[in-house]
């Protein structure tokens, strides 16, 4: 009997191929959704405030050291990957217009931009990553810093890469988020009635943006108007 | 449906907002402002994190059961947060006599 029930659902032509059994209608569904995803945020806003939290009273703790360790980041790149972020954000923003909109080819543009953004930030993150390695600035027995911060320095660096490192990760799962989206855009299960799937992903693309929006004033900006020489 | 579509020009005024407010904040981090540097940054900082929470992630136009969830972030950050440097903060004002 359930058997039968399911079979008469999945060839109702009433129902949106879309609609998932236990929702009323899309509306609901893609209410149910949104809710999901934010949900799931909440706990993401907790899992980065925590280190948030723990840099503010290091910072507080040790000033100096901090001030000194952060004018060894390079501001220029720091800036030039806030942009691409932001820039990402607006891509991410213009495909769910367009997935809304039903256009399906701007649809995969934007995606494609999207990735191909979020793609050159890793890039400029990893020449980043490769100037402190060369630097000796990785914390550790290999790490070299003025005598006088040695230690408090270090604290800095590891902060730096464990914040820096676990907003790349998100990056990477933000990827691979998109790729799926493009491979959805493309073989047109997205639809203009079913386009949650690309506006939930875009929450999370978004959120991963905030998270850069704070990182790079913190970790780059704050202590860079103290003269140090 | 009867979902709300933000329009594309609400998205490039954001997008506008946010470059000039990136510029103003890395501007201002070279100036001697002593301790306001930091607030002025984390001020900045909440502004454009309100920006994209409201239009790029349609907050503004959402639902009130989706409002309360994102209040509800806000608010427990706020608790992990003052909570724990209330304690940090304060331990340097003991005094012993």
């Amino acid at each position: 009997m359930p058997e039968a029930l399911i079979v008469g659902h999945d060839h109702d032509p009433r129902h949106h191929p879309a609609l998932a059994h236990h929702f009323d209608n899309l509306a609901q569904q893609k209410e149910a959704s949104t809710l999901g995803m934010w949900v799931f945020l909440v706990t993401e806003v907790l899992f980065f405030g925590g280190l948030f939290l723990t840099y503010i009273i290091y910072r507080s703790w040790y000033p100096d050291a901090f001030a000194f360790a952060s004018h060894e980041l390079d501001v220029t790149l720091g800036t030039i990957n806030t942009a691409v972020l932001i820039g990402s954000s607006l891509t991410m923003a213009l495909a769910v217009h367009a997935a809304q909109t039903g256009e399906r080819r701007l649809l995969l543009m934007f995606l494609a931009a999207t990735m191909a953004l979020g793609v050159v930030f890793l890039g400029i993150k990893g020449v980043e990553y490769y100037e402190k390695f060369h630097a000796h600035h990785i914390p550790g027995p290999g790490f070299v810093f003025e005598a006088e911060y040695f230690r408090h320095a270090q604290l800095f660096f590891s902060l730096y890469f464990v914040m820096t490192g676990l907003h790349a990760i998100h990056m990477i799962i933000g990827l691979g988020i998109m790729t799926w989206m493009l491979v959805w855009a493309w073989n047109g299960t997205i639809t203009s009635d079913y386009a949650s799937p690309i506006e939930i992903s875009g929450l999370y693309w978004h959120f991963v943006d905030i998270v850069w929006i704070f990182l790079f004033p913190l970790l780059y900006l704050i202590g860079r108007h103290v003269n140090i020489h | 449906m009867s979902e709300h579509i933000v329009p594309k020009r609400t998205y490039y005024l954001i997008f506008a907002a946010l470059m000039v407010f990136t510029a103003i904040t890395v501007g201002v981090a070279f100036v001697d402002l002593g301790p306001l540097n930091t607030v002025v940054a984390l001020a900045i900082a909440c502004t454009k994190a309100t920006l994209v929470v409201l239009f790029f992630m349609h907050v503004k136009y959402s639902t009130r059961l989706t409002w309360a969830v994102v209040a509800g972030s806000v608010f427990w950050l706020g608790i992990l947060l003052t909570l724990t440097l209330g304690d940090y903060l304060t331990r340097a004002w003991r005094t012993y006599g």
